[in-house]
Parts: structure tokens; sequence; C-alpha cells
């Protein structure tokens, strides 16, 4: 019996704009100047959004939020990419690419605000609610791409995302197995962003690269510059290209960098360095972009502050919108339960109301 | 004695066991570097090192079973589940294995280990971050389920569950972490898991709560007295599961009459139970039928809606003045 290898693997890393704006000319891809600067402006719009919750936030008028910024192109790019009949299957740290789904800024700040309306959508979108439970979402993304097979569904892929820290979680794994054995078609997206809240990324898992976790379960996997957005789209594209054509999954690590809070409640001073943020904040996917926009002659310095000022009067009136909103029933709770009506429900929703109405008369 | 909030006592039960047992060792996602969340672990890194304290990969199933092997292996794992709303993800360890080994081994092999969780809501937190679901454990042969109200039974219940020789799921009111101080004693206290405590004594009717409910109890049951005059024996339950049925019995054979408060859903819950006994074992002597003030049975809502699910100190009112008119 010999000892022999019996398989070799390997990983690739892809970037195609360097953080210093240079572009790797063999590989760029050919995007038309409407794409290019629809994605830019989806990304600038994410940011500011994000940046004035966390504002919001800090003076109480929305509850605890999770801030996407810096990982914009991670997020968006593919979202981009996605078509009306593709399934968007998220976590909690792809704010951007939700706009670009269709959600309003009007509604993240609902739901941030503690109300499920926030996550109400047409099922048309094919975009589902905010995971919070870490991981979770990967199944079910999986289960759909079951169903998108089954039903025999043409040109139609599904986009899940999870952090570096969901990699840790056995639903992850499943869903990946599961995935490889169904060959689902299913473009798993992980926005390694170095940190889970004050886990780093090499306390997380002993193996080098998260993409080659693909390789044990015999899925195409990738490493790619999650803060290029040129590496992005090609890296995303070929995803959902094999997706659609029957190919099955696709697992990309896009590394990229949290650089604000884990949430508005905590605080990253107590785990990292103020040095490491700087480091990171050289390598921002939004003046990454601009460069390269820039040396494509379809932007100037006129043009960004046109874009900046346009973007910040329409997420004035997102918030406006919001703060205009009447109140919401508060009986609401009693309404989504179970698909039929049950007696106890109803009894109970008489109950609260009759409370509601007799307030503190006996205080 | 030095006065100290919830996070502070719990605190100080860890540090102090662990100083005692070098085969304590606490363990979860972010209690090391960050010190836990909530801060409950404060310190505990710094003093005794990232052996005993264990920033663990991000996994509840891994944190728990590994803790039930170190456990096996005569460890004393205190773990944490960041929210309680995530220690589901145990429930097939916790159900299938933890809570069997004694006697599937027929007590050779036992997992006396500690599961800490915040749970609860009342912190305008996002979804998962709000529940209360002690009865899902409570049904679980083998298992022990306790919740302290305050920063001094805290402190004493959290050495009881270290010192334990079985699994604890220990159950820390969020909302009271911080709420209010109280004083603790630094010297050694323990409390006996598996008692109920009368907070005060009372003749006119017995009021059951635990957790995070007792403080709108304790306010609620303070007016009553001012107000109608009379007498409430209040109870904590302090421990769900196994029920100190002889506290809850001897206090309503005496009074005749009982209202319970609980934050979780009224369909199967601790409630229930309660009622049940008192039915069991002292039905006779009732002179009203047994009220609960619970939470409805939907889906914990999102922040917006919270503060009208719970049961608010107007309901806790009503129920008690209600049962004492019956
Ligand atoms: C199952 C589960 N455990 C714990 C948490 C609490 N929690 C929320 S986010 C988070 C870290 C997630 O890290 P990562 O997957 O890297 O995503 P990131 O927050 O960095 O985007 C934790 C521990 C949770 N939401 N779900
Ligand atoms: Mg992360």
């Amino acid at each position: 019996m010999p000892k022999k290898e019996i398989g070799k693997f390997s990983v690739s890393y892809m970037q195609i704009l360097d953080e210093t704006g240079k572009v790797d000319t063999k590989l760029e891809p050919k995007i038309n100047n409407k794409d290019l600067l629809a994605m830019y402006r989806w990304m600038v719009l994410s940011r500011e959004a994000d940046q004035r919750m966390i504002n919001m936030q800090r003076q109480g008028r929305i509850g605890t939020m999770g801030p996407s910024t810096g990982q914009e192109a991670a997020h968006v790019i593919p979202a981009y990419l996605m078509n009306e009949k593709d399934w968007f299957v998220g976590a909690f740290r792809e704010a951007g690419a939700r706009l670009v789904r269709g959600e309003t800024i009007a509604q993240a700040l609902l739901f941030y605000n503690g109300f499920e309306e926030g996550n109400k959508k047409p099922k048309e979108y094919r975009t589902l609610p905010v995971s919070i439970i870490v991981g979770a979402q990967t199944l079910h993304a999986v289960g759909i791409g079951y169903a998108v097979k089954y039903r025999g569904e043409k040109d139609t892929a599904v986009v899940t995302f999870m952090g570096d820290g969901a990699t840790s979680e056995g639903d992850f794994h499943e869903a990946l197995n599961f995935a490889g054995v169904w060959q689902a078609p299913v473009v798993f997206i992980c926005q390694n962003n170095q940190w889970a809240i004050s886990l780093p990324r090499h306390k997380q898992t002993k193996a080098e690269t998260i993409a080659q976790k693909a390789i044990a379960y015999g899925i195409p996997g990738i490493q790619v510059d999650g803060n290029d957005p040129l590496a992005m789209y090609v890296a995303s594209k070929e995803a959902l290209d094999r997706a659609r054509s029957g190919g099955g999954p696709t697992f990309i690590e896009a590394v990229t960098y949290r650089l604000m809070m884990h949430t508005t409640a905590d605080d990253p001073k107590k785990y990292r360095t103020e040095e490491e943020v700087d480091e990171w904040k050289q390598k921002d996917p939004l003046p990454r972009f601009q460069k390269y926009l820039e040396g494509k002659g379809i932007w100037d310095a006129k043009k960004e502050e046109a874009l900046v000022n346009e973007i910040k009067s329409e997420v004035d009136a997102a918030v406006k919108e919001f703060e205009d909103l009447k109140e919401l029933p508060a009986e609401a709770c009693f309404d989504h339960v179970f698909g039929t009506k049950h007696v106890d429900i109803e009894e109970q929703r008489m109950e609260f109301l009759d409370d509601q109405k007799r307030g503190t008369d006996n205080a | 004695m030095p006065k100290m909030n919830m996070v502070q006592a719990i605190n100080l039960g860890l540090f102090q066991e662990m100083s005692k047992d070098d085969s304590v060792v606490v363990l979860g996602e972010d209690v090391g570097v960050d010190e836990g969340v909530f801060r409950v672990t404060a310190g505990l890194l710094e003093k005794y090192g990232e052996d005993r304290v264990i920033d663990t990969p991000l996994a509840e199933s891994g944190i728990f079973g590994t803790s039930i092997g170190m456990a096996l292996a005569g460890l004393k794992p205190v773990c944490e589940m960041q929210f309680s709303g995530f220690s589901y993800l145990i429930t097939h360890q916790l159900e299938g294995h933890a809570s069997r080994f004694r006697s599937r081994s027929q007590g050779d092999w036992t997992v006396p280990l500690v599961v800490r969780m915040p749970y609860g809501g009342g912190v305008r937190a996002m979804e998962h971050h709000s529940e209360s679901r002690e009865a899902l454990y409570a049904t679980i042969p083998g298992v022990k389920v306790v919740i302290p109200s305050t920063p001094r039974n805290a402190r004493a219940l959290i050495v009881a569950a270290v010192r334990d020789p079985d699994p604890v799921i220990f159950m820390e009111p969020k909302r009271s972490y911080r709420a209010f101080r109280e004083e603790v004693p630094e010297e050694e206290e323990v409390m006996e898991i598996g008692k109920a405590q009368v907070v005060h004594e009372g003749d006119d009717i017995t009021v059951i709560s635990w957790g995070a409910m007792m403080r709108p109890t304790i306010q609620t049951v303070d007016k009553i007295g001012e107000k109608l005059g009379k007498k409430v024996e209040l109870i904590d339950l302090l421990t769900v599961s196994p029920m100190d049925s002889i506290t809850i019995t001897e206090s309503v054979k005496k009074t005749g009459r009982c209202v319970i408060v609980q934050e979780a859903p009224k369909n199967m819950g601790v409630a229930s139970e309660i009622i049940a006994r008192i039915n069991d074992k002292v039905l006779m002597y009732l002179e009203a039928p047994v009220k609960r003030v619970t939470n409805y049975d939907v889906v914990t809502p999102y922040f917006g809606r919270e503060t009208n699910y719970f049961p608010t100190p107007d309901r806790i009112y009503r129920a008690i003045e209600e049962t004492l008119n019956f």
C-alpha cells in the first residue's frame, strides 16, 4: 500500500484596483460608465446613511445599529449585479446592498427604531429581512437554492452574506456542505472584516484563509480584496454566472474591514488599536473607487461635491419621512403570530386593548 | 458592606470562585479582552490569564459542547451565552447530553457546569435580545434553572451554581444589571439552589415572581399595602427548576390567595406549573382562583412595542386587587 498524495489544493487571491488606485489592466473588467457611476453612487449613499444613523443613535432618535462603513464594495457591488429574479439572503452588515435591493433609508430607520414594519417589503423583491442569529441564514439560502433548482427556474441565483465570525458556526458548515452536495445555485459572500466583535480573525480560525474552507466542501472558493470594487465585480459576476447557468455554488471571501464599532453599543477601543484602524482607512473602498473614476475621466471634484450634496438631501428627506411617520398600532404584535386566527390570541388582544384603555387607573 | 449593581455582584462571585478553585474556567464570546458585552467578566482575564478565561470562536454549540467535555474531565466551566436568544444552539447538547450523563452512567459521569445568559427585555435591543424562555429549559429533567433578581442574591446564587454538581442554566435579568445597587457582603455568601425566598411575610395574599419582574412586583405590592392596607406575602422563586413547592404551598395555605407575575408568555409558562402545584397540594385552602400576570402568546415584539407587552405595574395591581376582592 503506497502512501501517496491524492489531492492538492490551492487558493487564489484577486485584487484589480489597489489601494493607491493602480489598476491591473489585464484583469480590469469592461464596465460601462453608467454602471460604474451607479455603483459608486450606491456606495456613497450607503456611507452617508450609515454615518447619519450613528449620529441619530447617539441622539436617541433610533436604537442600536451596526454600521457597515468601510465594507461598501464587498456588498454593494454583488447586490448591483443581482437581477430581479435573484434572491438576497443577508445577515446584518450589508446596509448598502439592501438599499440597492430596494429597501429605503426610512425603512432601515424604522427597523433600527424597533419596528418590524422596517422589514416589510413586497415578496417579489426576493429579499429576506435582516438575520441576526449569526450564520443561520446561510442554510435558508441553500434551501431556496434547492427550490429554485426543483422548480427549474432558469437564470436565478441566491446570494447569501455572512461575516468571518459566522464561519465558526455549525450552520455555516452545514450550509456549504448541503450546497455542494445539492449543487445549489448559491453565492456565499463572506465579509471578512477582521473582527467578530472583539475576536480578531486569527482567533476565529487557525486556517490561513477563510476561502480555503470551500475546498473541504467541494465548492470553488476565492479570496478577493473586498475593498476593491473591480475585484468584487469580477468575482461576483463569475459566481452569479456559474449559479445561474447550473454550475452550482461558489464561495467568496471578501477581505475588508469594519471601520466603525460593532454596533453603537460597542467600544472598539477595548480590543483594537487606532493604528490598525488608520492603516485600514488607507484601503477604504470609496476614495479608491473615486480615484478610478477620475482616472477614467468621468469624475472630478465638482461632480463629487454635487453628488455629496444631492445625497445629503436624499438622506435628509428619508430622515424626515421616518420622523413624520404616524404612530404605529401597538397591537400589531397580535396580527402575525399565526396565519390562522386562534381564540387565545384574539382573547389576549382584547385584554391588551382593554389594559391600554384602562391605563394607570390604579396608579 | 459595599454597595454594588448586579453586574459587579456576579463579577465578584466569579472572581472569588476562580481564586478558590483553579478548576473553574470561564469561556464564551467576548468574555476575555472585551470583558463580556455587559462587562460581567471584567478583570477576569487580567487576573487569571488566557487558560482560564477563554475568548472562544463564535459558536454556541461549540462553547457548550466543549464545556461538557471539560466538566467530564473535572474542570468547572462557567460558559456564557452572549444573549439567551442565541442559547437555542446549545439545546441539543443540553437535552441530549449535559442533562443525561449522570443517569446514563448511573452516577459515574457528571456534568457540573454553569451556563450564564442575560435574558429578558427592557433594554431597547434588537431582535433576539429580549426574550424570556426559562420555561424551555425548565422542561428538561436533570437541568437546574436559576434566576436571580438582585445583586446580593445574584452573587450568592452564582457561587452556588459554580459549586453545584449538575448543569445549571443561570439566567441574568439584563434589565436589572445596572438598574439598582444593593449591599453585598465581601465575605462568602451562598444561597441554596432549589429554594424560593419569602421576601416579606403577609397573611392576605401570596404574590410570586422571579427575575426582572420582581422589581415592578415589589413596587406594586408596596402600593397595595399603602392603598388597600393588605399584607402581601411576596415570594421570589429564584430557582425555576427544580421548583420549591413547599415554600409556595405553605404560603398559599396561609393566605388562600395567589397572584403570579411572569415576564414570559402565558402558554406553558412557569406560572402554569406553579398553579398546577397549588392545585395538587392546597386547592382546598384557596379562597379565589389563582391569577397570573404574564406576557402575551405572541412572538416577542421588537423594542418599539415592548413596553406595553411586559406585565406593567398596573396590570399587576389590578390582578392583586381582583384576587383580594374575589
Ligand atoms: C448565534 C449568535 N451568537 C452570537 C450573536 C451575537 N453577535 C452578533 S454579531 C456577532 C459577531 C459577528 O461577527 P461576524 O460574523 O464576523 O460579523 P460582523 O459583525 O463582523 O459583521 C456576535 C457574536 C448572534 N447575533 N448570533
Ligand atoms: Mg466580522
